[in-house]
C-alpha cells in the first residue's frame, strides 16, 4: 500500500507531461481562430503557460486538488462533470463483462485443470489461444452482424437504452440498479438487452487470461506437496479441491484480475465505439477526433487513478486470502 | 508376529513421452506388526514409487500393472476409492520430504489437523481444537496452543516436519510410511526428528516403512532393510548382516561407498573389474608454510536497519598442501565465509593474507583482473547449477583459460584435453551441454574448470552433497588424488563429518558465525571438546560395524594423521 | 547416472579423438519444428505473413487505392475474392497490402521496447540498489495506466502519426520486458554459473552480458512473440478509433472501422476480411511463442 502514493505522484507527473506536450501552442488553440497576438497572449497568461514548468506543475496539481480537469471544448462543460456523468455507463459495462467472464472462465479453468486431456481441457486451451487473438472491435462487429442483422435477436447497437424506454431516475448512474430502484422492470430488461452484446464482446476478450491463469494455478496447486499430504491423510476430493487447491490457486487469479481489469478499461474504449455506448471511452474518442485535449488528458488521468484504486482493493483482497502478505512485504 | 502389510510381486509402469518405463518390478515386501522396515536405494531406484503405489497415490501416468497389496487382510488394489480414503490417514499414513512444502501455506496448522480429524470422524465440532492440540503436543511441540493458530511459514523446517508427523499420526494409524523424512534438514534436526518418529512408533506399537537414500540412517532405525536398484529388490536382511556381509554386488558397492569410521577413501570404491588393486592413495604431507591467514574476519548484513552478524571475528590458517574442513549447519556463516575468501564479497572488518599479500588490497570489481584470481578457485555444491546451460563442456573448461591465462588458442585446446584426462572425462563428452551430462560427469566438468588455471587454494562447497553415495565415493577419490597431484590446498565445506574425516587434515567447526572449535581431524572426531561438536558427532548416523579389520584401520589412520598434523 | 560407475577408475581414461562440434543451429531449428507440430504450423503461418508483407504489392490483383464507382459494395466473387468496399476498392488487395504496414509497426515497436526494456531490466536486476528502486517505481507508474488508454494519450500528445503509434506501442510494452528481464536476471545473479564466471576472470559487465543475459532469453522469447501480437492489436485498435494511420492507407484496423459502418446493413465482407487477417496475424504470433523459446533454449537440444 505504501507503493500507491509514489505511483499516484508518478501518474500525476506523467499526465502533466502529456498535457504540456500537446502539439502546437495551446494558447493559439484555445484563443480560437479569430484571435490576434494580444488575445493569444491573454489566453496564455490566463492558462499560466507563461510561467516556468515547475510553477505550471504546481498550478496543475492545485487544479487537480480542486477537481479542475479543465474545460471540454466540445461539450463546453468542465471535464470532471462530463467524466462523472459518463463513468457509470463504462463501469456498468466493464463490471458486467468481468462478472460474466469470471463466471465462465474460472469454472472452466478449474474443470480443465482437474480433467487434463479431456474435452473441457481442450476447449479451455482453444478458448485461451483464440481469445487472446481476438480484436475486441472485430468481435463486436461480427456479433452485431449475427445477432442484430442476421437473426435480429439483439437490439440495435445504439447505446444503453432503446429510445422507446424512459431513462430511469439517476441515483447511481447504473441503469440496471436505477431501474430496479425505481421498480421499472421493463426498463431493466431493456437496459439488460442493450448490455448483452457489448458485455459478451468484452467478456470474450477477458476470459482468456482468467481461464488460462485459473487452469495453470489449479494445476500447480494440485501438483504441490501439500495436496499429496492431504491425499495421503485421506481427505475427500471435495475438501481437497475446495479448501486446499482452489484457495491457493485463487492468489494468482486475483492478481490476474487486476491486470484484466486494466485491459478491459482499455478495450472498453473500442467496445463503446462499436456499440455507440455513451461511456467515458467513447467520450475520449470523440474528444480525440475533435482535438479536445483537456478532455483526453482528463480521461487518461481518471482511468489511471481508477486503476490505482482497483489495485489497492486487490491488494487488500490478497492480504485477506494470503496470510504471508504483510510478513514478507519487503519483497 | 502377524503380517500387517504384504506386497507380492508388485510392478508399476509409467507412461512417459519416451514410452513405458518399468519403475518397479517384482517387488515383494512383508511388514509385520511393530516392525520397522527400511527401503534404501539411490535416486531412480523405485523406492518412493513403491510407497505411492501402496497408498494408490501414483501420479497420472503411473499404473500398478501386477502384484498384490494387502493390508490387514484387505486387498488394497481392489477396494473402492472411498474405502481407500478411509484407510489413508486412519490405517496407513505418510510423512514426506520437504516438510515446509508438505503443508498448505495459507491454512493454519491447527485447521489442517482439524480437517484430517473431521474426515475420519475422530473429532466433533466441539472437541476438534482440543484433539488437534493434543496431536501437536504428542510430537513435542512447545506451546501447542499457539502453534495451533500459526501458519507453516512462521515455523522452522524441523517444526514443520513435526507438524507433518502430527498430521500423519493424528488418527492413530497402524502403519507409517516415511519417505525421506529428514532429507534437507540439518543433521541435528534430522536426529531429533528421527528420534521422535522412532519413539512414537515404538510407544504406539506401530509398524513403519522408512524410505531413504542413506543406508546408515536406515541401519540405525530399522529392524530390516531392503535394498532397491532400478525398480527391483536386490537384497534384504538385518542391518548388521547387510553391513557385515553384503551378498549382492550392488549392496556391496553401496555399503563400501558409505563413509564410516575406520575406512580410507580407497575403501569406498568397488574393486576394479580386473581385480587389480587400485593405486594406493598417496599421503600428502601439508607444509607448515601458511598459504591463507584469516584474521578477525567479520561480516555484517544490514537489512531494514537491523544488522545481522553472519560471520563474527573468524581467525584461522590454511597451510600449503593442507586440506581444512569447515563444518556447520545451515546459517552458520560458512557460505558467507567462502564468498569472502573467494573475493566475491567484501568483509565488514578483518584481514585475509593470501600467500603473503593482503587479499583485500584489490577492490571487489577489479579483482577479476587481479593476478591472484587464478589462484583462488571454487567447486560448487550443485555442479549442474554452476555450469552455464548454454555452454558445452569444452567451452565451460575454456572459460577460465581464456580469461586468466595467456595461452594461445592451440595451447588452450591441448590444455582442455589434458584437463579432461586428469578428471576422467571422456573426450567425446566435451561437446555435450550440461543437461546432457550425468551428475557425476557434471561434477567432473566443474572440477576441471576449477583446476584449469592451477589454483593454489580450492574451496569445495559441499561438492558431493547432491550426489548419490556411490558417485560421491568416486568424486571424493578424484579430489583427493588431484590434491596430491597438483599440490593444492583445500577448504572443504561440508555438513558431513564422515566425509570431512576422509578428506581433511584439520577441521573448523562453525556455529552462529563463529568457530567454536578447531583442531586436527583425528582429535575433533575422537575427542571433541565443545558440546556442539559432540552434538554434531552424535547426530551423524553410524552404521553398525562388526568388522575386526576396522579397529586396525582406525589405528593405522590415527597414526598417519598424527604424523601429518605434526606441522600444525 | 550409473554410467559414472563404469569410469570409476580414477586416473586413466582412454583418450578419444577430439571431436566436440555441437549440433548446428539449423539442425536444432529443424529438430524443434519436427518435434512440435504446433510450432511447425506457426512457422508456416508466419511465412505466409512474411510473403504477404514482402510481396503483397506484387501479388495484389488490383491497386489497393484505386476506386471504381462501377463496382461498389460488391459481395465476394471470383473477380473480387473479398468483395469491394463502398468506393469500389478491391478488399482482397487492400488486406494483402496492409500486411506490410501492420507487421512493420508491431516489429518496430516490439524491437524498440525489447532493447530499452531489456537494458533497463538487466541493469536493475543485476546491480539492484537505487537504480532498481527508481526503475521499479517508474514501471509501476506506467503500468498504473490502462495501457491502451496510455497509448491513446501518448499519440494524442505527440501527434497523430504512424511513427508516434510505434513509439506509443513501444512505451507501453517496455514495462513487460523490463520486469521480466529484471526478474530473470535477478534470479540468476547469484547462481552458481554466474559466480563461476566471475571466478573465471569475467568482469561484472561480461558476466551480465555474456553469461546471465543469454540465459534469460527462453522465457523472454515467449513474451516477444505474445507482444508482437498485442502490438498489432494495439496499432489496429488505435487506427480503429481514428489515430495514427489515416485513410485511404490500407490498414486492417481502419478497414474494420470503415466496414463497421456497413455491417448493420449486411455488407459484412468489408469488416470481416481485414478482421480475419488481423486475427490470423495475432494468432500466428501467439502460437509462435513456445517454438521460439525452444529454439533459443539449449536445454531443448537433443
Amino acid at each position: 500500500m505504501a507503493q500507491t502514493i509514489p505511483v499516484v505522484i508518478g501518474v500525476v507527473v506523467i499526465s502533466f507531461l502529456l498535457t504540456r506536450a500537446l502539439p502546437g501552442d495551446p494558447a493559439v488553440y484555445f484563443a480560437g481562430d479569430a484571435a490576434d497576438a494580444a488575445s493569444i497572449q491573454q489566453v496564455r497568461e490566463a492558462l499560466g503557460l507563461d510561467k516556468s514548468m515547475p510553477q505550471q506543475f504546481l498550478i496543475y496539481v492545485g487544479d487537480l486538488l480542486r477537481g479542475d480537469l479543465g474545460q471540454s471544448l466540445s461539450s463546453g462543460q468542465p471535464v470532471l462533470t462530463d467524466l462523472t456523468y459518463r463513468l457509470p455507463a463504462s463501469l456498468e459495462l466493464t463490471l458486467v463483462a468481468l462478472g460474466l467472464s469470471c463466471l465462465i472462465a474460472i469454472p472452466l479453468g478449474v474443470l480443465a485443470a482437474t480433467r487434463p486431456g479431456t474435452w473441457v481441457d481442450h476447449l479451455c486451451r482453444v478458448l485461451v489461444t483464440a481469445g487472446v487473438s481476438l480484436p475486441t472491435f472485430f468481435t463486436g462487429v461480427v456479433l452485431i452482424y449475427f445477432f442484430y442483422y442476421l437473426t435480429g435477436w439483439a437490439p440495435a447497437p445504439l447505446g444503453r437504452l432503446d429510445f422507446i424506454y424512459i431513462e430511469p431516475d439517476r441515483v447511481t448512474g447504473f441503469y440496471l440498479i436505477d431501474s430496479l430502484l425505481a421498480g421499472d422492470i421493463e426498463t431493466f430488461l431493456g437496459a439488460l438487452k442493450q448490455l448483452i452484446l457489448p458485455s459478451i464482446t468484452l467478456a470474450l476478450f477477458t476470459m482468456a487470461p482468467i481461464a488460462r491463469m485459473t487452469r495453470s494455478a489449479m494445476i500447480s496447486a494440485l501438483s504441490s506437496d501439500y495436496i499429496r499430504t492431504v491425499r495421503a491423510a485421506g481427505l475427500s476430493r471435495t475438501t481437497i479441491l475446495r479448501t486446499y487447491a482452489f484457495r491457493n490457486a485463487l492468489l494468482p487469479v486475483i492478481t490476474t484480475l487486476g491486470m484484466v481489469f486494466s485491459f478491459s478499461l482499455g478495450a472498453n474504449v473500442l467496445v463503446e465505439r462499436v456499440f455507440a455506448w455513451p461511456g467515458i471511452g467513447s467520450y475520449a474518442v470523440d474528444a480525440l477526433v475533435a482535438s479536445d485535449y483537456a478532455a483526453v488528458q482528463g480521461f487518461v488521468l481518471a482511468m489511471a487513478l481508477l486503476f490505482v484504486f482497483v489495485n489497492l482493493l486487490i491488494d487488500l483482497l490478497y492480504s485477506v486470502v494470503d496470510p504471508r502478505i504483510g510478513f514478507a512485504d519487503n519483497e | 508376529m502377524v503380517d500387517l502389510l504384504t506386497i507380492k510381486n508388485l510392478a508399476v509402469d509409467f507412461q512417459t513421452r519416451n514410452g513405458t518405463v518399468n519403475a518397479v518390478r517384482d517387488v515383494s515386501v512383508c511388514v509385520k506388526r511393530s516392525q520397522k522396515i527400511g527401503i534404501v536405494g539411490e535416486s531412480g531406484s523405485g523406492k518412493s514409487v513403491s510407497a505411492f503405489a501402496i497408498m494408490r497415490l501414483l501420479d497420472s501416468g503411473g499404473k500398478v500393472t501386477a502384484g498384490e497389496v494387502s493390508y490387514n487382510g484387505i486387498d488394497l488394489r481392489r477396494c473402492s476409492e472411498k474405502e481407500m480414503r478411509d484407510i489413508r490417514g486412519r490405517d496407513i499414513s505418510m510423512v514426506f520430504q520437504n516438510p515446509r512444502a508438505a503443508l498448505n501455506p495459507i491454512r493454519t496448522v491447527g485447521k489442517q489437523l482439524v480437517d484430517v480429524l473431521h474426515q475420519h470422524s475422530l473429532a466433533s465440532r466441539q472437541n476438534a481444537r482440543h484433539k488437534a492440540i493434543e496431536a501437536l503436543a504428542a510430537v513435542k511441540i512447545n506451546d501447542p496452543k499457539s502453534c495451533f493458530s500459526r501458519y507453516p511459514f512462521e515455523l522452522s523446517g524441523g517444526m514443520c516436519q513435526r507438524v507433518v508427523i502430527a498430521l500423519a499420526l493424528a488418527c492413530n494409524p497402524r502403519l507409517l510410511i516415511a519417505d525421506e523424512p529428514t532429507t534437507g534438514l540439518d543433521i541435528t534436526t534430522q536426529r531429533s526428528v528421527m528420534e521422535l518418529i522412532d519413539e512414537l512408533i515404538t510407544a504406539r506399537q506401530m509398524s513403519a516403512i522408512f524410505i531413504t537414500h542413506d543406508l546408515a540412517l536406515a541401519a540405525q532405525y530399522c529392524d530390516h532393510i531392503i535394498v532397491m536398484k532400478d525398480g527391483e529388490i536386490v537384497e534384504s536382511g538385518e542391518p548388521e548382516s547387510l553391513f557385515g556381509s553384503p551378498q549382492h554386488a550392488y549392496t556391496k558397492k553401496l555399503v563400501s561407498a558409505t563413509p564410516r569410521p575406520g575406512v580410507e577413501l580407497r575403501d569406498l570404491l568397488p574393486p576394479t573389474l580386473s581385480g587389480e588393486p587400485l593405486a594406493k592413495m598417496s599421503v600428502v604431507v601439508p607444509s607448515n608454510k601458511p598459504l591463507l591467514e584469516v584474521k578477525e574476519l567479520s561480516k555484517e548484513f544490514n537489512t531494514k536497519g537491523s544488522a545481522f552478524v553472519a560471520v563474527n571475528k573468524l581467525s584461522f590458517t590454511i597451510h600449503e598442501n593442507e586440506s581444512v574442513g569447515l563444518v556447520g549447519e545451515s546459517g552458520c556463516g560458512k557460505s558467507t565465509t567462502s564468498s569472502m575468501l573467494m573475493r566475491l564479497l567484501d568483509s565488514t572488518s578483518g584481514q585475509v593474507i593470501f600467500n603473503g599479500s593482503d587479499l583485500f588490497n584489490t577492490g571487489l570489481r577489479e579483482f577479476s583482473k587481479d593476478k591472484r584470481r587464478a589462484s583462488l578457485q571454487m567447486i560448487f555444491q550443485d555442479a549442474g547449477e554452476s555450469l552455464n546451460p548454454r555452454h558445452n563442456a569444452a567451452t565451460l573448461i575454456r572459460e577460465p583459460l581464456s580469461h586468466l591465462t595467456n595461452l594461445s588458442r592451440k595451447e588452450i585446446k591441448t590444455r582442455i584435453l589434458e584437463l579432461a584426462d586428469l578428471v576422467g572425462l571422456p573426450h567425446s563428452l566435451l561437446s555435450r551441454f550440461p543437461h546432457q551430462l550425468s551428475g557425476g560427469q557434471m561434477a567432473r566438468v566443474g572440477i576441471a574448470r576449477a583446476i584449469a588455471v592451477n589454483p593454489r587454494l580450492l574451496i569445495l562447497d559441499e561438492p558431493t552433497a547432491a550426489l548419490d553415495v556411490s558417485i560421491q565415493a568416486v568424486v571424493l577419490n578424484l579430489l583427493a588424488d588431484l590434491r596430491h597431484q597438483l599440490q593444492i590446498s583445500y577448504l572443504f565445506v561440508s555438513h558431513d563429518l564422515r566425509v570431512i574425516d576422509l578428506m581433511c587434515d584439520r577441521v573448523l567447526v562453525m556455529r552462529g558465525g563463529e568457530i567454536v572449535e578447531q583442531g586436527g581431524v583425528n582429535q575433533i572426531l575422537n575427542d571433541p571438546q565443545h558440546p556442539y561438536t559432540k552434538e554434531l558427532l552424535a547426530a551423524a548416523p553410524a552404521p553398525p560395524v562388526k568388522n575386526d579389520s576396522v579397529e586396525k584401520f582406525r589405528q593405522e589412520e590415527s597414526d598417519l594423521l598424527a604424523l601429518n598434523t605434526v606441522g600444525f | 547416472m550409473s554410467s559414472d560407475l563404469g569410469t570409476a577408475s580414477v586416473v586413466a581414461t582412454p583418450t578419444q579423438p577430439a571431436s566436440y562440434q555441437s549440433q548446428s543451429t539449423l539442425a536444432h531449428i529443424i529438430y524443434v519444428l519436427r518435434d512440435n507440430p504446433v510450432t511447425l504450423i506457426a512457422f508456416i503461418m508466419l511465412s505466409v505473413l512474411v510473403v504477404c508483407a514482402l510481396f503483397g504489392h506484387w501479388i495484389a490483383p488490383y491497386d489497393p487505392l484505386a476506386t471504381d464507382s462501377s463496382s461498389i459494395l460488391q459481395p465476394p466473387s471470383s473477380q473480387h475474392w473479398f468483395g469491394t468496399d463502398n468506393v469500389g476498392r478491391d478488399v482482397f488487395s487492400r488486406v494483402l497490402v496492409a500486411t506490410r504496414l501492420d507487421l512493420q509497426i508491431s516489429i518496430m515497436a516490439v524491437s524498440l521496447s525489447f532493447v530499452i526494456g531489456a537494458t533497463l531490466g538487466a541493469i536493475a536486476g543485476y546491480w539492484g540498489g537505487w537504480i532498481d528502486i527508481v526503475l521499479s517505481r517508474f514501471l509501476d507508474t506506467i503500468m498504473a495506466f490502462p495501457l491502451f488508454v496510455l497509448a491513446m494519450g501518448i499519440v494524442a500528445a505527440l501527434g497523430n502519426t504512424v511513427e508516434n503509434i510505434i513509439y506509443a506501442t513501444a512505451i507501453i510494452n517496455i514495462p513487460f520486458y523490463a520486469r521480466l528481464i529484471r526478474a530473470e536476471v535477478n534470479l540468476r545473479r547469484d547462481s552458481g554459473f554466474a559466480v563461476a564466471a566471475k571466478l573465471s576472470g569475467n568482469s561484472d559487465l561480461r558476466v551480465l552480458v555474456q553469461h546471465i543475459f543469454p540465459n534469460t532469453l527462453p522465457p523472454v522469447m515467449v513474451q516477444v512473440s505474445l507482444n508482437l501480437g498485442w502490438a498489432i492489436l494495439n496499432a489496429a485498435g488505435l487506427s480503429f478509433i481514428g489515430l495514427g494511420v489515416r485513410p485511404p492507407t490500407p490498414e486492417w484496423g481502419i478497414m474494420v472501422a470503415e466496414g463497421a459502418n456497413f455491417i448493420v446493413s449486411g455488407e459484412w465482407w468489408m469488416a470481416v476480411f481485414p478482421g480475419l487477417a488481423l486475427m490470423f496475424a495475432v494468432f500466428t504470433f501467439n502460437l509462435l511463442g513456445d517454438g521460439l523459446r525452444d529454439i533459443v533454449d539449449p536445454r531443448k537440444r537433443k
